[in-house]
């Protein structure tokens, strides 16, 4: 019963602490001044047109370097928690012959899009996590559906390490070719045209790293996370 | 504005789910509801009336002047908080799939998903 009560204070609690922002929050009609300026720099300097990935990629380029981080000690966490040792073999049943094609069919399919999604992401909705994680969805289609689908753990994190040094490289570029306060400033290559794909500076190339770097990274959760119960 | 309050009413439903219940994947699930409820409120707060996706293109009023800078002229929607939902979005996958893991783990070692079944943290 206190128990219960506790828990009833807690939330009570939760909803007072919220109750001043909801209350006093009204919708804007117009952007601030850091907004404008992202939007306005982000047309004009780095010809992008989708700027939340102009702010994701360049302007907090540094918060995206921290988040791959994040990514990778999650991951690296799994992979260790679920590491093989002495696991009895759990019985598996095959697929249907219909569910395997249809899913051999379907996941090439959609790692494509997902290529599709990061190489367009400073053009339309989309990028490097969204992308990966599609990817990521067409392997789990494909461990789901086939039991002997296996795929390489070396190229997995083969492709995982040299996505990540390549975007340290990408960033360090960035500031040997510019000057010493342009870590991640993807200008050093050129603009290009307004909505093609090869614009906006170095911005592609990054997001397909971190693309890669996620889709890989996510691979290998659901690597560890499939084969963790079983041998 | 109803984004607003759904999303404080995630963040409470998720937090009622995390202390009441006992199985750990549930106290898992809790997590991640509290996670979109904090998600809808950073989009709601970056929302402006009548405004579209901040992409700019065909659909968005745009002028350049004389030195050739473009200026936008329709209202886009504050793209920073689009940008932290984005980065949210992945830490939170993230977070869970560890927290999965950890149950995982523990059903291995103690055979047992029920949270009052580990009292070795309890005080």
């Amino acid at each position: 019963m206190i128990k219960y009560l506790l828990t009833f204070l807690a939330l009570l609690g939760i909803g007072y602490m919220f109750f001043p922002l909801v209350m006093e929050f009204s919708t804007p009609t117009r952007l601030n001044p850091l907004a404008e300026a992202y939007v306005s720099s982000s047309v004009n300097d780095l010809n992008m047109p989708n700027v939340v990935t102009a702010i994701v990629v360049s302007y907090r380029g540094l918060d995206t370097l921290g988040e791959v981080t994040v990514l990778f000690l999650a991951t690296a966490g799994v992979g260790f928690l679920l590491r093989k040792r002495n696991h009895e073999a759990i019985f598996r049943r095959q697929g249907s012959e219909i569910l395997r094609i249809g899913a051999s069919f379907l996941a090439p399919l959609i790692i494509v899009f997902g290529v599709y999604i990061f190489t367009h992401g400073h053009l339309s909705p989309g990028g490097g996590f969204q992308g990966g994680v599609v990817m990521a969805s067409g392997i789990l289609l494909m461990v789901l559906a086939c039991k002997e689908f296996s795929f390489s753990h070396n190229l997995i994190h083969f492709v995982e390490s040299l996505s990540g040094v390549g975007y340290v490289l990408m960033a360090l570029t960035g500031l040997l070719l510019i000057g010493f306060d342009s870590f991640l400033d993807p200008r050093f290559l050129p603009k290009g045209e307004w909505l093609s794909l090869f614009s906006s500076g170095a911005v592609p190339i990054i997001y397909s790293l971190i693309g890669l770097k996620v889709g890989s990274e996510l691979s290998s959760v659901i690597d560890s996370m499939q084969t963790g119960g079983e041998k | 504005m109803l984004v607003l309050i759904s999303g404080v009413l995630l963040i409470i439903i998720g937090i009622w789910a995390m202390l009441t219940r006992k199985n750990i994947i549930r106290i898992i699930i809790g997590f991640s509801i509290v996670d979109t409820g904090v998600h809808m409120i950073i989009v709601a707060i970056g929302y402006i009336k009548n405004a579209t996706a901040p992409i700019i293109d065909s659909a968005v009023n745009t002028s350049s002047d004389i030195s050739g800078a473009v200026h936008v002229n329709s209202l886009i929607v504050d793209p920073v908080p689009s940008a932290l939902v984005l980065t949210a979005i992945v830490i939170g996958l993230a977070v869970t799939a560890l927290l999965l893991s950890f149950a995982i783990r523990l059903y291995k070692v103690s055979g047992s998903l029920n949270i009052d079944d580990y009292e070795e943290l309890k005080w």
